[in-house]
């Protein structure tokens, strides 16, 4: 058979619409279903639904809602802990919690914050530029769903090894698609994380999280209710782009070999979606709208679907409606399609013209595709034919659970026996310095501030702290100063020795981040990376971090209000390290109690808060001056970070703190030489009273890694105070130094009978690695 | 001129993917001015005393940085104003629409190093004299801002630089007369280069009409490392800069003296209430 003879075979065959008529009549049809990523069993548990075949509509519908990025399939009886282990208490300052497109949590004084933390991997290695930027773009629409304003955003950024050649063109095109489309949307950009590391090199990970502020009468829900009311589609037309990007990309394993999947990569308009912020914010201020739900994956699909089942349940949609960049879009595609910067709302008809009067002045395109109805079914039509009628639950909610099997990975008992006890430890002084230098100057401690710098933090006017410091901070309320503070983190080296205390120690140093800063920790949101559900072993560490995760935040007595899974991180049979990113979030009374990172005057004394302990497996140190991963990381405890967190707060309040670092990666050595980079003051220290102490040596003091550490610099007049402080909430202290901007002006960190580094040597280390990978910019 | 209070109405004009609107907004508050929201899709100035063109993306810089915007209804009444005297300033995208609407010699293209870039930016007031800059006079510094009831706090110290180690002769030699202010403010864009015909850049450097000028760092590769221009008559000016972005203690550039203390921007704005005083 020739080509041309294909071709018009397949353009007799597409007038011929597949109704619900048409599929009632011809139920031995062979459908794609495989083609669009749905198994055996779940198309035949489709067909039971329907009693008949599923038309080529309703079959679009049911493979992308029923994919696991957009039905948690694989992962929703785990999920259901964060629920059960959320106590009354939890829930009190809880106002939306998880299920809806972010969680919304009271901060006081009448104002409430909504946040979410998203994954879009997958695209962003295929195309890295559009698919980091869609990725700010997407999580930004679930935050405007809320109601919100949105005020900030931060990327967690995983990348293969800094020195290989692909890494660069990832970088690049990463971090150009989030400077693009966060920097035109207008959005402060206030903290993040980039991590290198070679497991990730076949499957980097882009996260994005967005947070937003509201009053709490401006919370708005994806739901239809109220039969008669319009439902409307506005913003970008509706175009071929992203079609099947659910549940052919994001569901699905990287083949080396396969084609190319870059037509499923959406692609990002900011301006589009500035405009449409403008446009949405103006809408709820009017109160035009009585429900709202951005389109993200599965586009219309998820839309109507999501609006339907939260609502009265009933809905009718005539698809021609539909404004179209791409003419030729068949309803299929029109259903699938991802295209960005779109948004469907419900209005009731006695406000449609008002309604419609603010989407003109911003020059946004609309349209009336349908209302709602109370008929249960969700009911499309087009070109004259039915061609979608189901119970939209069953599109929606009532999807596939899997409780796919689960194996316990031998392989972890012989990592976790290769500790790091036997690494040798430097014998001198000068090799010491030169690890502190070598520790500095490397891909994951080193400055970020070639990708930082890239990105906008002064935008609104609101930014209280962002990058480098711990946490970013952002006021709420210009009056009162409340504001709220957030950080994220995530340790796939830890997670890989153990990831029920990995997904633990995540949550560990995100809650110290946001407590450094002088908040108190609220709410927690979370974006779990692994690979492949269908490898058991891997389910073994999404099980096992998932239980970490909720186990922790219960002790805590913070919840998880929302979230996101994102599997099939593998190229090939090697997944990547388990990657759960927890980012908290914390509230201030007023932001201008806020404390800064890094060291401002000189003659302050510098103390230590926390023990010690030989901790190093699993180290920046061991990974990076030894190439090592073994062991098992540190120990977590809960209740001595909730008391750490607590004395932070105090200390703050009483303005007693004129700096406070948290002690993670790289230990005390990279947290005092951050702390005199911040603002360029240098500082004398002593570590033997330290040693002594705890019992430890020189390489434990300098690269141990436990946790429950912080040092904080205080001025003298405020010593006692201090002291007083942490002697009334019994927390170990121990003063180790002394700010001091040396003589000359010669600022150094000198760590007495060691060694002493000069700040311009620091600083060359420290700023000069992502540079000379990626190329200079104007520093 | 002014409101009911007396004090003046600033314009702050907002076209679609502005983004900077509700800083400048704030920053004219802080120095006791009323700040007026205009749309770009009116011909209606609504009385204002003077006009701000603020930084952001307007149309998604599509064709070219504030090429569409400077298009737009409003801007015919902009160029009308400016053309009669009213003191109209363009931060940043504002700055391109203004050079776009030949309110301001040049242009600005794509930075040269090819990205995006936010930093606290040095840079040397060249001209005092204008409008919006009298406020950095060494002689005027203090009335200004005083008079002008900043509600800010902590004005702005004089010529000396606010930072003890830096050193106001910096890496480029110049012509301008030595003792001309330093300030430090936020910078942030990515078609930040300024370029003009070899012509005009002689004219603007011997007519003193380069208004801000880089220091240490030239972030973009600006010609002359010129960061802002005025007209000849000293009523239009615009920079790349952002001075809205340093107008209130907490949440400015870093200083010598505290975290997010600097507020350099702040006499810019007092300048225009010294410029709209009746003569």
């Amino acid at each position: 058979m020739s080509d041309t003879a294909e071709t018009a075979a397949e353009t007799a065959a597409r007038p011929v619409v597949d109704s619900v008529e048409v599929a009632t009549a011809t139920p031995d049809k062979v459908q794609p279903y495989a083609a669009l990523g749905l198994k055996p069993d779940e198309y035949a548990r489709i067909r039971e639904i329907l009693g008949r075949r599923p038309t080529s509509g309703e079959l679009a519908m049911y493979s992308v809602m029923w994919s696991e990025h957009c039905s948690y399939k694989s992962s929703k009886i785990y999920l259901r802990q964060f629920g059960s282990k959320t106590t009354e208490k939890m829930r009190k300052n809880l106002m939306v919690g998880i299920g809806e497109n972010a969680g919304v949590v009271d901060v006081g004084e009448g104002w409430a914050v909504t946040f979410k933390v998203e994954s879009h991997n997958h695209p962003s290695y295929i195309e890295p530029f559009q698919g980091a930027a869609t990725g700010v773009g997407g999580i930004v629409r679930d935050i405007i769903s809320m109601g919100a304003r949105p005020v900030a955003v931060m990327d967690q950024l995983r990348f293969g090894d800094i020195d290989n050649p692909d890494t660069a063109r990832v970088v690049h095109g990463v971090v150009g698609g989030i400077s693009f489309y966060a920097n035109c949307l207008g959005l402060p950009n206030i903290g993040g994380e980039t991590y290198f590391d070679s497991v990730y090199q076949g499957n980097p990970l882009v996260n994005a999280l967005a947070v937003g502020v509201l009053r709490h009468e401006d919370i708005h829900l994806a739901n239809a209710s109220g039969a008669g009311n319009k439902v409307v589609l506005f913003g970008a037309r509706t175009g071929g782009d992203g079609i099947g990007g659910a549940s052919i990309l994001a569901s699905d394993t990287f083949d080396a070999k396969g084609p190319t999947k870059r037509p499923a990569v959406q692609v990002g308009d900011p301006f589009a979606e500035k405009v449409l912020i403008e446009c949405c914010l103006e809408l709820f201020r009017e109160k035009l709208v009585e429900g709202i739900q951005d389109l993200g994956a599965a586009g219309i699909s998820c839309a109507t679907s999501e609006l339907a089942s939260n609502g009265d349940g009933g809905m009718y949609i005539e698809l021609d409606r539909v404004l179209l960049r791409d003419p030729s879009l068949n309803a299929e595609e029109i259903l699938m399609s991802e295209s960005q910067e779109r948004m469907m709302a419900v209005v009731q008809p006695s406000k449609l013209d008002a309604f419609l009067a603010v989407v003109a002045k911003w020059d946004v395109e609309t349209s009336v595709l349908g209302e709602v109805t109370d008929t249960g079914r969700l009911i499309i039509d087009w070109r004259g034919e039915q061609i979608v009628n189901v119970e939209p639950r069953t599109v929606a909610v009532d999807g596939p659970v899997y409780d796919r099997p689960v194996e316990y990975p031998t392989w972890i008992d012989k990592l976790q026996a290769d500790n790091a006890l036997s690494l040798p430890r430097a014998s001198d002084a000068g090799e010491l310095k030169e690890q502190v230098l070598t520790l500095l100057g490397s891909a994951n401690l080193a400055s970020k501030s070639w990708i930082t710098d890239q990105y906008d933090r002064y935008v609104m006017g609101n930014t209280a702290l962002s990058f480098p410091d711990d946490g970013g901070m952002i006021r709420v309320d210009e009056e009162s100063g409340l504001g709220f503070a957030i950080a994220t983190d995530a340790n796939g080296r830890y997670c890989q020795l153990d990831p029920y205390f990995g997904a633990q120690l995540a949550l560990a140093e995100a809650y110290r981040n946001v407590a450094v800063t002088g908040a108190v920790p609220v709410a927690v949101t979370d974006c779990l990376n692994f690979g492949s559900p269908e490898n058991p072993e891997v389910m073994w560490q999404f099980s096992q971090a998932v239980a970490g995760l909720s186990d922790g935040c219960l002790e805590l007595e913070i919840p998880v209000t929302g979230g996101n899974v994102s599997f099939y991180n593998q190229t090939g049979g090697a997944p990547i390290h388990p990657t759960p990113v927890v980012g908290v979030l914390g509230v201030i009374d007023d932001v201008a109690r806020r404390v800064p990172s890094g060291w401002q005057d000189e003659g302050n004394n510098i103390y230590l808060l926390g023990i010690t302990r030989e901790e190093l497996d699993g180290s920046a140190w061991a990974g990076t001056i030894h190439d090592h991963l073994g062991g098992r990381p540190p120990v977590v405890d809960l209740a001595r970070e909730a008391a750490l967190a607590g004395l932070l707060h105090a200390g703050a309040m009483q303005g007693l703190l004129a700096s406070a670092h948290d002690l993670s990666d790289g230990g005390l050595a990279e947290a005092l030489a951050e702390a005199v980079l911040r603002f360029g003051v240098g500082a004398r220290v002593w570590i033997d009273e330290l040693m002594l102490r705890d019992g430890i040596d020189l390489t434990t003091a300098l690269f141990s890694e436990s946790t429950g550490r912080v040092i904080v610099s205080v001025p003298r007049e405020d010593d006692v105070k201090f002291m007083g402080l942490c002697e009334g909430r019994d927390y170990p202290v121990l003063r180790i130094g002394v700010t001091d901007s040396g003589s000359d002006g010669a600022a150094a960190l000198d760590v007495q009978g060691q060694f002493a580094i000069g700040l311009d040597e620091l600083h060359a280390t420290h700023r000069g690695t992502l540079p000379a990978r990626f190329g200079a910019t104007a520093a | 001129m002014g409101g009911a209070s007396g004090a003046p109405r600033v314009g702050i004009v907002t076209f679609p993917g502005s983004l900077d609107d509700r800083d400048a907004a704030r920053a004219v508050r802080m120095v006791g001015a009323i700040a007026v929201p205009l749309w770009h899709g009116t011909h209606d100035l609504e009385g204002v005393d003077a006009i701000i063109l603020p930084g952001g993306f307007s149309y998604g810089d599509y064709l070219r940085a504030g090429a569409i915007a400077s298009l737009s209804p409003i801007m015919a009444e902009v160029v009308t104003a400016a053309e009669a005297g009213m003191p109209v300033l363009g931060i940043c995208n504002g700055f391109q629409m203004l050079a776009e609407a030949h309110l301001l010699p040049g242009g600005l293209i794509r930075n040269d190093h090819g990205n995006f870039i936010c930093r606290d930016q040095r840079l040397r007031v060249e001209n005092t004299s204008t409008a919006w800059t009298s406020g950095y006079a060494p002689a005027a510094g203090d009335s200004a801002s005083g008079g002008a009831g900043a509600s800010g706090g902590a004005g702005w110290s004089g010529g000396a630089g606010r930072s003890g180690t830096a050193s106001a002769t910096g890496d480029f030699a110049s012509s301008a007369a030595s003792g001309a202010p330093e300030i430090t403010i936020p910078l942030k864009n990515g078609e930040g280069g300024y370029i003009a015909s070899a012509e005009t850049i002689a004219r603007l450097e011997g007519e003193g009409l380069v208004a801000f000028r880089y220091l240490g760092v030239n972030p973009n590769g600006s010609m002359n490392d010129i960061a802002g221009v005025t007209n000849a008559r000293g009523n239009v000016v615009g920079l790349m800069p952002h001075p809205e972005h340093a107008v209130e203690p907490g949440f400015g550039p870093d200083t010598a003296l505290a975290m997010r203390s600097g507020t350099d921007g702040l006499p810019l704005f007092a300048s225009l209430l010294v410029s709209l005083l009746p003569a």
